[in-house]
């Protein structure tokens, strides 16, 4: 089975982060790291291969850094990875995104896409079905389990009332919750290999998109101003002069709490 | 902020060794922080569990080549060591027993079917190695060994016993050192051999989470092939001994890092006097003096990785860095220790457990002594072992 696992680098949601001058998220001076979730849909990719046998490839859109998550993502296991790599792309929305990520997964004709729900930095979670949908594959989304039976993917998704069970027949993408399994330690020998396999690069001409219909210039939204959330103010005390309880019980329901 | 990137030394390690290193910190984080103290305070360690843990990473025997070992660079098993021993100090020597005693005696003196056999399992923590080189009245004195290896028709008959043996009451196999009419020899022990027994040694205060044992060898026979062919003599094991005393060298450095970041949040937190006790000038001066030690102690390490990475470390360098680390580690473990007060006893706090461990790590694989010894030998061309 041909499989291609979405891998975005994101700012280290574990330390300070913050927007640039020009409102995207700013990258160059950040931790950054693999997406999260991410890892999952790696973990589960090579759980795939392992059973069903084929290739796993990465697909990563970012700037020169993202290359430290591509090789960090190698480390894990996957066979080779593909870098579209393109200064225009600076500013892209979510649909110029999956524009290029479809246009990229063309080239390489996967049976399974497995993507994480959501990135840390985004956190819009539309990226699986708007590649789905643009490459006209079906998607299933927010799995907590996934199985292949031949051509026929599974998963189960979580909802509040407990779980539902979805089934496609491949090619289709699939996005992962955290839930789904335990992703592995990168192995010593796994990092070493890293380095040495392929990563192949492309630009836009490459995928024969114009530098006009991406970025800023193709954006169909914009941030246009952005404010840090205010502080926390300080909680109410109840000072309990013989009537706490019934003061906490009339603060609870102004709060209709109860 | 960590006090070893106080240099900024990070920058010129190579980012698969940072990966490496990276990989190890988690592991530690996830696997052995949380319940050392508890394995400390209760004198036990699953060995079985951890290694098979880093038997998956690829830790254990990272540094060599062949036979299921990841042919790390020498440097990247040093950081490996130091994030292992900012978890325990038992732990890493768990690791550096395995690897750089064990595993290294067999790859560096086993035959081509004692590699075969021990070496893959071992990588993957399948099997557990010990090394018996150390004897209740013979330590710093190892030519003095009163083991003995006897030929028997084509069979050898082992007898005596070895103590203070990290792993061995868990080990598959033992490596012992024996003397023998042809002087010392090696021999790879399967631990179920009928006359081996290895009995575990308690009320220890110090390195409480890891196995140590003694071991007994009652009228063993082996066959010949149990013999290393490779080893002549006691340099050979005095050759891994240098191996593991190079993991010494970055691990006791973890175990300093690992108080001094302790006391560093401690001190900006705790109050005293109206203040955080980080603004007090005495205070200061501990933690500055402590991270300088901590860097220099970095710097000696990265030094010896890179003398190690060219095949150009010699026995005295480390003799160097062993004699340097761990004597700064334990002053700065003990100095931590008056920075957290009372607290600075308590096994909520990591302190105190390092400065217990780091009171073996202090004289085991060649006390301090020793080390002057070696270094005051090569200064003066002047032995001064009787």
């Amino acid at each position: 089975m041909n499989i291609v696992v979405l891998v975005k680098q994101v700012p280290d949601s574990g330390s300070e982060r913050g927007l640039a001058g020009d409102n995207t998220v700013e990258r160059q001076s950040a931790n950054n790291v693999i997406n999260e979730m991410d890892e999952y849909a790696i973990e589960e990719a090579l759980r795939i291969q392992a059973a069903e046998g084929g290739e796993v490839t990465i697909l990563t859109m970012g700037p020169e850094r993202a290359a430290e998550s591509i090789r960090k993502a190698l480390s894990m296991g996957p066979d080779k990875a593909v870098h579209v790599i393109d200064d225009a792309l600076h500013g892209s929305c979510a649909l110029s995104t999956s524009k290029v990520l479809a246009a990229a997964l063309g080239t390489l004709n996967p049976d399974l896409v497995i993507a994480g729900a959501e990135s840390t930095d985004g956190r819009v979670q539309v990226m699986p079905h708007m590649i789905a949908e643009r490459l006209g594959i079906a998607a299933l989304t927010g799995a907590r389990k996934l199985t292949v039976d031949g051509g026929t993917l599974t998963i189960e998704r979580q909802t509040e009332e407990g779980y539902e069970v979805v089934t496609a027949a491949t090619p289709a993408v699939v996005s992962v919750w955290d839930t789904i399994n335990e992703p592995r330690y990168p192995s010593f020998k796994g990092i070493m290999a890293a380095k040495k396999k392929p990563v192949q690069t492309l630009a836009l001409a490459d995928l024969g998109i114009e530098a006009g219909e991406v970025g800023f210039a193709g954006a169909s939204s914009e941030v246009v101003e952005h404010a840090k959330r205010p502080p926390r103010q300080g909680g109410q005390k109840v000072a309990d002069d013989g009537n706490g309880g019934a003061a906490l019980v009339e603060f609870l329901s102004s709060e209709k709490f109860v | 902020m960590d006090p070893l990137e106080l240099l900024d030394l990070d920058g010129t390690l190579s980012p698969e060794d940072r990966d490496m290193r990276a990989v190890v910190r988690r592991v530690v984080d996830e696997r052995v922080r949380p319940h050392v103290a508890t394995w400390y305070e209760e004198g036990r360690v699953p060995v079985r569990e951890l290694a098979a843990e880093f038997g998956k990473l690829g830790l254990l025997g990272m540094h060599l080549t062949g036979y299921g070992c990841a042919g790390a660079t020498a440097t990247a098993y040093g950081l490996a060591c130091l994030e292992l021993e900012a978890g325990d100090s038992g732990v890493r020597s768990l690791v550096s027993v395995q690897g750089s005693l064990a595993m290294f005696a067999i790859h560096r003196y086993g035959s081509e079917e004692q590699r075969q056999r021990w070496l893959p399992p071992m990588a993957a923590g399948e099997a557990i190695g010990c090394f018996g080189l150390t004897e209740p009245d013979h330590g710093s004195d190892p030519a003095g060994m009163a083991t003995r290896a006897r030929r028997d028709g084509g069979d050898w008959v082992l007898t005596g016993g070895k103590m203070w043996i990290t792993n061995a009451p868990v080990a598959d196999v033992a490596v012992i050192w024996a003397r023998t009419d042809e002087g010392v020899r090696g021999f790879a022990v399967p631990m179920d051999t009928p006359g081996v027994t290895a009995r575990e040694i308690t009320h220890k205060m110090s390195l409480r989470a890891s196995s140590t044992g003694e071991i007994v060898l009652d009228d063993v026979r082996l066959p010949d092939d149990a013999r290393l062919p490779g080893a002549e003599g006691l340099k050979a094991p005095l050759s891994c001994l240098t191996e593991a005393r190079y993991g010494i060298v970055w691990g006791a450095l973890g175990a300093a890092r690992d108080c001094l970041t302790t006391a560093l949040d401690y001190a900006v937190s705790r109050e005293q006097f109206g203040r955080p006790i980080a603004g007090f000038q005495l205070t200061q001066a501990k933690l500055a003096d402590m991270a300088v030690e901590l860097q220099k102690g970095y710097l000696l390490a990265r030094h010896l990785g890179t003398l190690a990475d060219a095949g150009r470390l010699r026995p005295e360098q480390v003799s160097v860095g062993k004699l340097n680390n761990v004597r700064e580690a334990i002053a700065i473990a003990r100095q931590c220790r008056t920075i957290l007060g009372a607290n600075g006893i308590s096994a909520e706090y990591p302190v105190m457990r390092h400065a217990n461990n780091l009171e073996s790590v202090l004289t085991y694989e060649g006390t301090s002594e020793v080390h002057q010894l070696v270094i005051g030998q090569k200064l003066t061309g002047v032995s001064a072992f009787v």
